[in-house]
């Protein structure tokens, strides 16, 4: 049994299907490093990824074009990061509850739509909606081992990687990115200097709602091709430990994410083996757990050893 | 004579609790007039889902002990969340420790064999002492690592699930039920149904003395005062020599206990298995019931009240009507937003305030003048 562990783990197919469970929580894991650089880290990655992937499949249904499925997803994951954004901002609501409330209107919101428009409360595969392709690396699909691991995902996964390096390249190397970080580190010195801070932040939230919708969009439009209720299932929360255990720096982010990748994947390679499935489910979260732990302590070292300050530093969530 | 004077002029911090109340009420309002409004628009039969929203909930004897046994467990669930965001912690292990606390009264009431009375009560314990792990770890995380409970609660609450799912499905699980669920509970570990034709049971006692001794404890006890202050103030809190930590454990710790209890209760009185399949929400429930009631345990019960009158309401409508029962959840989330939205009504509650404060001036000079 063991032997056959070890080979399910050490071959192509389950290299491949690390990327493929890692992309969802990518996408998150980058706007989570979005909105902690500037100042608006928040929990409703969630409600923004699931109404992003009800929105596109309800949209590409409809229209039968992916690009029109592709936009209905993002407006409606931006949408709830702009309505996070009208109460955390200018009502001054708790960021936490807020998120709450977000994340249930997701949840509740998008199965009272699906009845509506399907009559059905648990799947969309009554609608006709479409999935982005799958594609082959031209010259790496040729190679061996890396050819299979690499080659053939959806377009969306190359377009997650892809998103690595354009939030490293907006965050450090665009006056927009300087702006961000800066009022996420200092709103009232950057603001001193004539930024905008509330419009920085809504432009810092509409950038971590594009990028988490494009993880929503992924679940129901190329991870699976139809809309479930509660389809994320805590994926947007887990891309904000990753986040979080990458200390929002995008390539930190990146290895994290592909770690709370690898363990979704262990659990899914070790439910068709003899072990009770449910320790194996719980594999993500208790690493999750775990790296919460290992960044928060390394970071205390560090502040400990410069001085003892006993106080209670909101970081992060 | 100055004394019955300053007694008609409200002080400051009587208008800012006027103007929270008035918020909650006016959040509730819209958000129902919201959800009347979606009736309005989706239902084929708007007035006939209205009505069975409305008063649907009253319409029979069973239907009212449905509103009860909906609000038992948001009891629980409610006063536990006072203790926990009334310390300012947003641990929402709540939920994951509800679950955990079906799970230890279900261990309870198939491994045990014991007299009635206190077979329930060793469930009721059990089932307390579970769902305070739940709460326990993330508050331990924070305390120990400095990590903040937001993320680390949301994955125990996953972590709770897939143990009390795991326990069910390979140690405890009835091969003769057919379904995944526990092995039938002793009949001396159920609680006693208290209304005849209705599944009213006797948790909702409960319920009310856990309201009761939590108010006691929250809002007239030292223990219960330096709860509320590291909340308020931390550092005032630990300047004037309060144990931060401890009291932060502890606040978490009570909170989970009532929680897992609200667990136990609710698989004790109303089922005679364990069968959830996952999460129930009551944890979230519980949550907005805490906010609603401003983190006072006292008003619990009425929170309670008003969250399984719609549940119910909305449930009557899904059957009679054409509009699902996910309603709810919209409801839920506009109040919680318009609850929390410190600017919401802002306007009004500043101009009270300044109005106050003029007549107080206006009132100083009129006295210092004679």
């Amino acid at each position: 049994m063991n032997n056959n562990i070890l080979s399910a783990i050490f071959s192509a197919e389950f290299a491949y299907s690390v990327i493929r469970v890692t992309t969802p929580l990518l996408f998150c894991a980058l706007a989570a490093l979005v909105c902690n650089r500037g100042g608006v880290l928040n929990i409703a990655f969630e409600g923004c990824m699931l109404t992003a992937a009800f929105c596109g499949v309800v949209g590409s249904a409809y229209s039968q074009n992916l690009f029109v499925g592709l936009l209905a997803g993002l407006a409606g994951g931006i949408g709830i990061m702009m309505l996070m954004g009208y109460f955390n901002l200018i009502l001054n609501a708790n960021v936490v509850l807020t998120g709450i409330a977000l994340n249930t209107f997701a949840s509740g919101g998008t199965v009272f739509a699906l009845y509506i428009l399907c009559n059905d409360k648990g799947l969309s595969t009554s609608l006709q909606s479409l999935a982005f392709p799958n594609v082959n690396i031209p010259l790496i699909q040729d190679v061996p081992v890396l050819g299979k691991i690499l080659s053939g995902h959806n377009v969306l996964t190359y377009v997650s990687v892809l998103c690595v390096f354009l939030v490293y390249l907006l965050i450090f190397k665009t006056p927009l990115g300087l702006r961000i970080r800066a009022v996420g580190e200092n709103p009232s010195a950057a603001s001193s200097v004539g930024i905008n801070v509330t419009r920085t932040k809504f432009t810092t939230l509409f950038i971590g709602g594009l990028i988490a919708s494009l993880g929503g969009v992924y679940m129901s439009m190329g991870y699976l091709t139809w809309f479930g209720r509660d389809m994320v299932a805590g994926r947007g929360f887990i891309g904000i430990a990753a986040q979080n255990l990458g200390n929002a720096a995008p390539m930190a982010t990146f290895i994290a994410a592909l770690f709370f990748g690898f363990a979704n994947a262990l659990s899914n390679v070790l439910q068709t083996q003899n072990i009770p499935s449910e320790a194996v489910q719980a594999i993500p979260y208790v690493a999750t757990l775990i790296g919460l732990v290992a960044y928060s302590s390394s970071t205390r070292k560090k502040k400990t050893g410069i001085k003892q300050l006993k106080r209670r530093v909101p970081d992060g969530l | 004579m100055t004394k019955s004077v300053s007694k008609s002029i409200k002080t400051p911090k009587e208008v800012e609790r006027e103007f929270d109340i008035l918020r909650v009420l006016l959040g509730m309002t819209i958000a129902l007039c919201i959800a009347f409004l979606i009736i309005l628009l989706i239902s084929k039969d708007p007035l006939g889902a209205l009505k069975s929203f409305v008063i649907g909930p009253l319409s029979t004897l069973r239907r009212m002990g449905n509103v009860v046994e909906a609000m038992t467990p948001l009891l629980f669930t409610g006063v536990a969340v006072c203790f926990i965001f009334s310390a300012n912690q947003t641990n929402m292990a709540v939920e994951g420790g509800f679950l955990l606390g079906a799970l230890g009264a279900t261990i309870g009431a198939t491994v045990f064999h014991l007299p009635p009375v206190i077979h329930p009560l060793v469930c009721l314990l059990l089932g307390g002492l579970f769902g305070a792990f739940a709460c326990y770890v993330p508050a331990l995380l924070y305390v120990k690592f400095n990590s903040k409970p937001v993320v680390s609660s949301l994955m125990m609450n996953y972590i709770c699930m897939y143990i009390a799912l795991g326990i069910i499905n390979h140690v405890i699980r009835d091969p003769g039920a057919g379904f995944p669920a526990s092995y039938t509970f002793d009949e001396t570990a159920q609680l006693a149904r208290v209304l005849k034709g209705t599944h009213v049971h006797a948790g909702i006692f409960v319920g009310l003395v856990v309201v009761l001794v939590g108010y006691l404890y929250l809002y007239r006890s030292r223990k219960g005062y330096e709860i509320r202050m590291v909340g308020k103030n931390v550092n005032f809190a630990a300047y004037s020599g309060m144990p931060v930590n401890k009291v932060l454990m502890n606040s978490q710790l009570i909170g989970g206990f009532l929680a897992g209890m609200g667990g136990a209760v609710e698989v004790l009185g109303m089922y005679t298995r364990f069968q959830y399949q996952g999460l129930t929400g009551h944890g979230f429930d519980g949550i907005l019931v805490g906010i609603i009631a401003g983190y006072n345990p006292a008003i619990v019960p009425l929170a309670a009240l008003f969250l399984g009158y719609i549940r119910v309401g909305a449930d009557v409508m899904s059957r009679m009507n054409d509009i699902p029962i996910e309603l709810v959840s919209i409801i839920q989330s506009i109040i919680i937003v318009l609850v929390v939205a410190e600017r919401f009504l802002y306007k009004q509650k500043h101009r009270k305030l300044v109005e106050v404060a003029h007549k107080e001036l206006a009132r100083e000079e009129v006295a210092a003048n004679e």
